[in-house]
């Protein structure tokens, strides 16, 4: 990273870190569970922006990770053979099996990473090994969506239905209501991102990531060359399951809720337009996007609730014709004009037979 | 019920499912054969021609109150398919991931629109009289089965305009300039046909019968802004399974689909069919990974 560039980022960073102290407690809930959706969009610039295959599905691995800790935190604070609230309305009498290890915080918390990463993982593999992909794969991944968020909503005793899981107890023993976890929660989610952010990075320099990146200009020249391209797609999209993971119980701990209005299609899609504003090739343009369209979304449906869905409509429209690099590509244009910054298509697919 | 008299009814809801899906289908696999461009604003396409048909409805005409539904939905639509064509898809040409994104944008504004101009509550489209009744079978010896006459006419209008494209594709001069670009656009263009119309054409024709669907379907389902989001899904599973843009595999699909949904939703709920749905198709896609009817070709680079 240039001296120049990582100065940006540590200003940025201590600007974020210091949040606690200038921001009023509604905007600094609101900046947390935005940089906790961030991580989300990271794991999109990886497989969209590098990889060059779209997922319409990230609201499930989201989701998977949302719902893994908020089954610990319906259960923590329970005596043992008591049931969440919700089972009991719906009249369960015991626990069902695959709701007992997430009693243990730890395993919980694995759960969070493991458990998106490697559903994300084993649907990548069964549509990429028969060698399909582009359109395909973004329409199966937006069925996927809509099947999860349908099979949440009607399973009610098991997951809470439609309301999802809300109304927690403490993890570790602390509270997360309390003022002062929710300080430590919006530290734990900067920490987090910055995490994810680094890893990110390092793997864009790494062969893995230049890799990517062929595949996604030319997956046949890369095959011709020796690679069998399905691991590494594999890879990226469990990796970016994974992040949506943390996402997604990061979110959960912080508003207290997950529920299926974040898994289903339409949020899934809307995930997108973080990534396509901010640019979909830069890690800091996701984060950037990820913010302003939140920001933007917050600021605009409060003021005029009918709006808000002109304004992203318009948002992807004009993105996606206007400006495919998003405010990165901008930026880049600006800063140093020469090929890099050459605002061609991004995804070169073949033009069709 | 008898138990020969339930396998009939389910048979009889899937291939009403499969006739619907098939109209919601049809226009999306067109353009994606043709132009490998997903349309996601195709199901507000319905919806559009299901409040043209409401509008239609409202008209003091009598007894060609549903031939004008039917007419102006399909117009309708196909004209606004043509500025969808001309002001988005054709600016993103060979990007079909883009087009997808900014066509969702499109559905996004479509569905605004309509909450605004027509509210959120949906509004219904009473089929006319001569469609109210049932055809029992207790005649043939299944009592206790019947099959109502709107869906019979739903099954009729997509046989219709199934035959109609598979006419005009095969024997028509515009078919043979559409197949001839779908085989190879190159030397098509090479030979003087101007593909950017076909493009055009085959676009429009393809929203046409989205909003004719929106139309037919308005009779059985009240219209409501998001009303074209509960069909589109299943209808881009089954341009999955059918394969790349053949009138007949989109509509072995769309029966394929319908039947099995049907049959699964007896054994299980609704919900747990749409997932088994999705398990169905990911392990079709293992055995056929390019649907039901491929396109041979010599080419490295395809979709």
């Amino acid at each position: 990273m240039p001296r120049r560039e990582f100065l940006v980022h540590l200003l940025v960073l201590g600007v974020l870190a210091l949040g606690p102290w200038w921001l009023s407690p509604y905007n600094l809930s609101l900046l947390g569970r935005f940089l906790a959706m961030s991580i989300l969009a990271l794991g999109l610039t990886v497989v969209w922006g590098w990889g060059g295959f779209l997922s319409l599905g990230q609201g499930v691995f989201f989701g998977l990770g949302g719902y893994a800790l908020a089954m610990n935190l319906k259960l923590a604070g329970l005596a043992p053979g008591d049931l969440p609230d919700f089972m009991v309305w719906s009249g369960l009498d015991h626990l069902p099996w695959w709701w007992a290890p997430f009693r243990h915080p730890v395993v919980a918390l694995a759960a969070v990473v493991l458990v998106p990463a490697a559903v994300a993982g084993l649907f990548a593999w069964l549509v990429f090994h028969r060698r399909v992909r582009g359109v395909y794969f973004a329409l199966l991944t937006q069925a996927f969506a809509l099947a999860l968020a349908t099979l949440l909503i009607s399973q009610q005793a098991y997951t809470g239905g439609f309301n999802g899981l809300t109304d927690y107890g403490p993890l570790f023993g602390v509270h997360l209501t309390d003022a002062s976890a929710q300080t430590t929660l919006y530290a734990v989610t900067l920490g987090a991102l910055c995490a994810c952010y680094g890893l990110a990075t390092w793997l864009s320099r790494s062969h893995f990531g230049r890799l990517l990146v062929a595949i996604r200009d030319g997956e046949n020249r890369v095959r011709c060359l020796g690679y069998d391209t399905v691991p590494y797609k594999v890879a990226a999209f469990a990796l970016a399951g994974a992040f949506a993971g943390v996402a997604g119980a990061l979110f959960a701990a912080q508003v207290g809720v997950i529920s299926p209005a974040m898994v289903g299609v339409v949020p899934s899609i809307e995930m997108l337009i973080w990534v396509a504003v901010g640019g979909r090739e830069s890690l800091a343009g996701a984060v950037l996007g990820c913010l302003l369209v939140n920001f933007g979304k917050d600021w605009v449906s409060s003021a005029m609730p009918s709006v808000w869905l002109f304004v992203m409509g318009g948002l992807f429209i004009v993105v996606v014709t206007v400006l495919p690099q998003g405010i990165g590509g901008l930026l880049a244009r600006r800063s140093a004009p020469g090929p890099a910054a050459d605002a061609a298509p991004m995804t070169p697919e073949p033009a069709g037979p | 019920m008898t138990e020969l008299g339930l396998v009939a009814s389910q048979l009889f809801n899937g291939i009403s499912l499969g006739s619907i899906l098939l109209l919601a289908a049809l226009g999306l696999a067109l353009s994606f054969g043709l132009m490998n461009v997903i349309n996601m604003a195709h199901g507000e396409l319905l919806m559009m021609g299901g409040y043209l048909a409401y509008l239609a409805y409202r008209m003091p005409v009598g007894p060609w109150r549903l031939p004008l539904a039917l007419l102006l939905a399909a117009a309708g639509a196909a004209l606004f398919g043509a500025l969808l064509e001309l002001t988005v898809v054709r600016r993103l040409y060979g990007r079909p991931l883009d087009t997808l994104l900014a066509t969702w944008g499109v559905s996004l504004l479509m569905q605004q629109g309509a909450r605004s101009l027509f509210g959120p509550v949906g509004v219904e489209v009473t089929a006319p009289d001569w469609l109210a009744g049932a055809i029992p079978l207790r005649s043939i010896g299944l009592p206790g089965v019947e099959l109502p006459l709107v869906r019979l006419f739903i099954i009729a209008v997509a046989g219709v305009v199934l035959a109609g494209l598979a006419l005009v594709l095969t024997r028509s001069r515009w078919g043979r300039l559409v197949r001839a670009v779908q085989e190879d656009r190159d030397m098509a263009e090479a030979l003087g046909i101007n593909s950017r119309r076909v493009d055009l054409v085959i676009f429009m024709i393809g929203t046409g019968v989205a909003g004719l669907a929106g139309a037919a379907l308005a009779l059985i389902a009240p219209v409501t802004p998001t009303v074209g989001q509960s069909y589109i899904v299943y209808a881009f599973l089954v341009v999955i399974v059918g394969g790349l843009g053949s009138l007949t595999g989109t509509a072995a699909a769309a029966l394929a689909v319908g039947l099995l949904s049907a049959w699964l939703q007896v054994f299980t709920s609704v919900s747990l069919a749409d997932v088994l749905l999705l398990v169905v198709v990911m392990a079709f896609i293992q055995v056929r990974p390019r649907g039901i009817v491929t396109r041979l070709s010599r080419a490295l680079e395809e979709a």
